[in-house]
C-alpha cells in the first residue's frame, strides 16, 4: 500500500518551530516526493536513459529540459508506471514516491496510477463525450461528490470552460487540437492525484491558453507536486522551482544514443549559472 | 494538352515534374479496368438473383408467403412449406452466435492484452486460425463420430430436467440442430475471433494509454474503453459469421438429420435452407425445384437482410477517434 498523502498534508509542514524537532525527520522526507536513485530505463536492450539520480521536491514544480530523444518522456512516464505498458521497457534502480519504492512487486501499477496522474504528449482524449471523458476518470477513482460540479471545476481550471460549455455532450474529438490537450489536462486535475506528470502540455497551444495553463500549473502547485517537460525555456523559467537538463550520447561500442542527467538544481541557477557547459549551451540556445 | 507552364531552369534535377502523357493514359485505363472488374461482379450477383427468382415464380405463384409457415414437403402430393428448414436455419444460426459471440470476442481480448506472454498468446491465435483451415465435410464427420456421442450426456440432461421447454422436450437420439450449432460454433469462431483481435490491435495505443493513465484497471479500460473503441469492427465480423453460419451446408448437413418434420426441441432432426438445397436437388424435378428455387431465394434475401444490417450497424456504432 503506498502511504496516504492527503493525510500528511493536512499537517502544518513549512511552519516549523524549534519545538517540532522530533517531527523533523519526517518533514524532510516529506520535502522529497518522488526520488529516483540510479534508474536506468531500456527499451528491449537499447538503454534510453541511464544513472538518473534526482529528487523532485513536494508542492513544487519541476521542469525536464533538453533535446528532442534525450530521454524525458522515458523518465515521466517511469514515475507512473506507463512504461509497463510498454513491452519490453524494463527498469532498474529504484523510483521512490513518500520513501516507497514504486516498483516492488506487491505495489499495484493502477494505483500509483491514481495518485500520479499524468497528461500525455499528444492530446489522447477517450472517443466519448466531453462530459464524460471527465467523468470517467472520477469514477473509475471512486468519486462520490457532484459531477457538474467536478467537470465545470476541472474544466474551468484547464482554461477549456469557455469553449465546452455549450458542448458537454459532443465527443471530445470535435474539439481543436489544442482544446483536447486542455481537455486532458482537465481530465487528470479533476482526478486530483498528488502528484500531476505533463509531457509538453502546451506544445500545441496558441500563446494565450499557454499562458492560462501556466496560470493553472501555479494554482495547481499548492495543491499538487508537478514535474513538467517543456521545450519552451521561457516556459520552463516561468513556471518552474527546479530544472533538470537532459542530454543525450553516443557511447563507445553502441548503436543508439543515451540519455542521462546533466544537471539538476534551482531553475535560476540552471538558467543564470549552470555548472556544465553543456547545460549553458542549451539554455542560452547554442546547442545544436 | 497543356499543362502548368514549366520554365527550363526550374526543371533542372527533377525529371517528373511533368507527368508524362503515357503515365496519364495508364492512370486513366486502371480505373478503366478497375470500373469493369466492379460491375462485372454486380452483373453477376444480379444475374444470380435473376435465374432465382425467375426459378421460383411458380412456386411464389402457387404458395405465396405461405409457403414461409407451413412446414409440409412433400413431393408425392406435391405440397411444399419451407418453414421447418427456415426455423432451422434461423436457430442454428442465430443460436451458434450467440454462443461464438462472447467465446469469441473473450479469445480476441486474451490474445491482444498482455495478460499471458507473448509467446503464448501468439500460440493460441495461430491454433484459433488453424481452426479456420479445417474442411467442413472433416468437421462434419468429426461431429457424427466424435463431438455428438460426446455432447449426447449433456443433452439427455437438459432433455431429462427441462423437457417443459419446448426446446428440449424431445430425446437425444443422434443428429438433430443442437449439434449442428455446436458444429457451426466450431466453424464461426475463427472468424470472429480474428476479425475482432485486429480490430482491437486497431485501437491506438493512445487510448489505452488515456485510460490506464487516469487510473483504470485492466477491466474498466477493456470494457469501457478500448472495446467500445472497436466495436463498430468486431460487430463487422460478428454479421459476417452469422452470414456464414446461415449459409454453411457440408458440416450441417452430415449432422442436422435433414428431416422436413416440423419440431421446436433443439434434440429432434432438422434442416436449413442450405442443407435442404444441397440434398434435394439432385433428385428434385417439377415443382419441386421451384420450391427450392423459392427456398433459395429466401436464404439469399436472408443473408441479404444481414450485410445491410451490417453496414448500417457499422455506421451506426463506429466511434470517432
Ligand atoms: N516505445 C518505444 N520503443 C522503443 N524505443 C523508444 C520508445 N519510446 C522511446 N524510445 C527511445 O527512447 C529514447 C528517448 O525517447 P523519449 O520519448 O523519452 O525522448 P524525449 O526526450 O521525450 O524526446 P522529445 O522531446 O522528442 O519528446 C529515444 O531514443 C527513443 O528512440
Ligand atoms: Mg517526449
Amino acid at each position: 500500500m503506498l502511504p496516504n498523502r492527503s493525510d500528511m498534508q493536512k499537517a502544518p509542514i513549512y511552519k516549523m518551530t524549534p519545538t517540532m524537532k522530533i517531527k523533523n525527520q519526517m518533514i524532510q522526507e516529506l520535502k522529497t516526493c518522488v526520488s529516483m536513485e540510479n534508474v536506468t530505463i531500456s527499451y528491449g536492450k537499447q538503454e534510453a536513459v541511464k544513472n538518473i539520480f534526482c529528487d523532485f521536491p513536494n508542492g513544487e514544480v519541476t521542469a525536464l529540459i533538453g533535446p528532442s530523444g534525450c530521454g524525458k518522456s522515458t523518465v515521466l512516464r517511469a514515475i507512473n508506471r506507463m512504461n509497463d505498458l510498454i513491452d519490453g521497457c524494463t527498469l532498474t534502480g529504484r523510483v521512490l514516491f513518500d520513501g516507497v519504492d514504486l516498483y516492488k512487486p506487491e505495489i499495484d501499477p493502477v494505483e500509483v496510477r491514481r495518485r500520479i496522474g499524468m497528461v500525455f504528449q499528444q492530446p489522447n482524449p477517450f472517443p466519448k463525450s466531453i462530459f464524460e471523458n471527465i467523468a470517467f476518470g472520477a469514477r473509475v477513482n471512486g468519486y462520490k461528490g457532484n459531477m457538474h460540479d467536478l467537470v465545470e471545476k476541472s474544466l474551468k481550471q484547464a482554461a477549456v470552460w469557455d469553449e465546452c460549455k455549450d458542448k458537454l455532450n459532443e465527443s471530445g474529438y470535435s474539439l481543436s487540437g489544442g482544446q483536447q490537450q486542455r481537455l486532458c489536462i482537465a481530465r487528470t486535475i479533476a482526478i486530483q492525484p498528488d502528484v500531476i506528470l505533463m509531457d509538453e502540455p502546451c506544445s500545441a497551444l496558441d500563446p494565450i491558453s499557454t499562458l492560462k495553463i501556466e496560470e493553472t500549473i501555479h494554482e495547481l502547485k499548492k495543491q499538487f507536486t508537478i514535474v513538467i517537460v517543456t521545450h519552451n525555456m521561457q516556459q520552463a523559467l516561468r513556471v518552474s522551482d527546479k530544472t533538470a537538463f537532459f542530454n543525450a550520447e553516443t557511447k563507445k561500442g553502441e548503436s543508439g544514443k543515451v540519455g542521462y542527467l546533466v544537471e539538476f538544481n534551482n531553475t535560476e541557477d540552471i538558467f543564470n549559472s549552470p555548472t556544465q557547459k553543456s547545460t549553458q549551451d542549451y539554455v542560452s540556445g547554442r546547442f545544436g | 494538352m497543356r499543362g502548368i507552364p514549366v520554365s527550363e531552369s526550374e526543371t533542372g534535377s527533377f525529371s517528373q515534374r511533368k507527368r508524362s502523357s503515357s503515365e496519364k493514359l495508364l492512370d486513366k485505363s486502371f480505373k478503366a479496368v478497375a470500373i469493369s472488374l466492379a460491375a462485372t461482379v454486380a452483373f453477376v450477383l444480379f444475374g444470380i438473383f435473376l435465374v432465382v427468382f425467375s426459378g421460383s415464380l411458380e412456386s411464389i405463384g402457387r404458395y405465396g408467403t405461405e409457403f414461409l409457415f407451413t412446414s409440409e414437403w412433400n413431393p408425392v402430393t406435391d405440397k411444399y412449406g419451407a418453414f421447418t428448414a427456415i426455423y432451422g436455419t434461423l436457430v442454428t444460426s442465430l443460436l451458434s452466435l450467440l454462443i461464438a459471440v462472447p467465446l469469441g470476442i473473450g479469445t480476441a481480448i486474451f490474445i491482444t492484452e498482455d495478460i499471458i506472454p507473448e509467446k503464448a498468446r501468439y500460440l493460441i491465435g495461430l491454433m484459433v486460425e488453424l481452426l479456420a483451415a479445417i474442411p467442413s465435410v472433416v468437421l462434419g464427420l468429426w461431429a457424427i463420430f466424435i463431438m455428438e456421442p460426446f455432447l449426447r450426456p449433456f443433452f439427455v440432461f437438459l432433455n431429462n430436467n427441462y423437457s417443459w421447454l419446448p426446446f428440449f422436450n424431445t430425446e437425444p437420439l443422434g443428429p438433430g440442430m443442437a449439434p449442428a450449432i455446436i458444429i457451426l460454433v466450431i466453424m464461426i469462431l475463427p472468424i470472429i475471433t480474428s476479425i475482432a483481435r485486429d480490430s482491437l490491435n486497431q485501437v491506438p495505443i493512445k487510448l489505452r494509454e488515456a485510460a490506464y493513465g487516469v487510473g483504470a484497471t485492466r477491466w474498466t479500460a477493456i470494457f469501457n474503453v478500448i472495446l467500445p473503441a472497436a466495436i463498430s469492427g468486431i460487430a463487422g465480423g460478428v454479421l459476417l459469421a452469422l452470414g456464414r453460419a446461415m449459409g454453411e451446408t457440408m458440416a450441417v448437413t452430415m449432422i442436422i438429420g435433414n428431416s422436413n418434420n416440423f419440431s421446436w426441441s433443439f434434440f429432434s432432426p432438422g434442416n436449413t435452407i442450405a442443407a435442404m438445397l444441397a440434398n434435394q436437388f439432385g433428385e428434385a424435378d417439377g415443382s419441386q425445384v421451384s420450391s427450392l428455387m423459392f427456398a433459395a431465394l429466401i436464404l439469399m434475401t436472408l443473408t441479404l437482410l444481414v450485410n445491410i444490417f451490417a453496414q448500417w450497424m457499422v455506421k451506426k456504432l463506429s466511434l470517432k477517434y
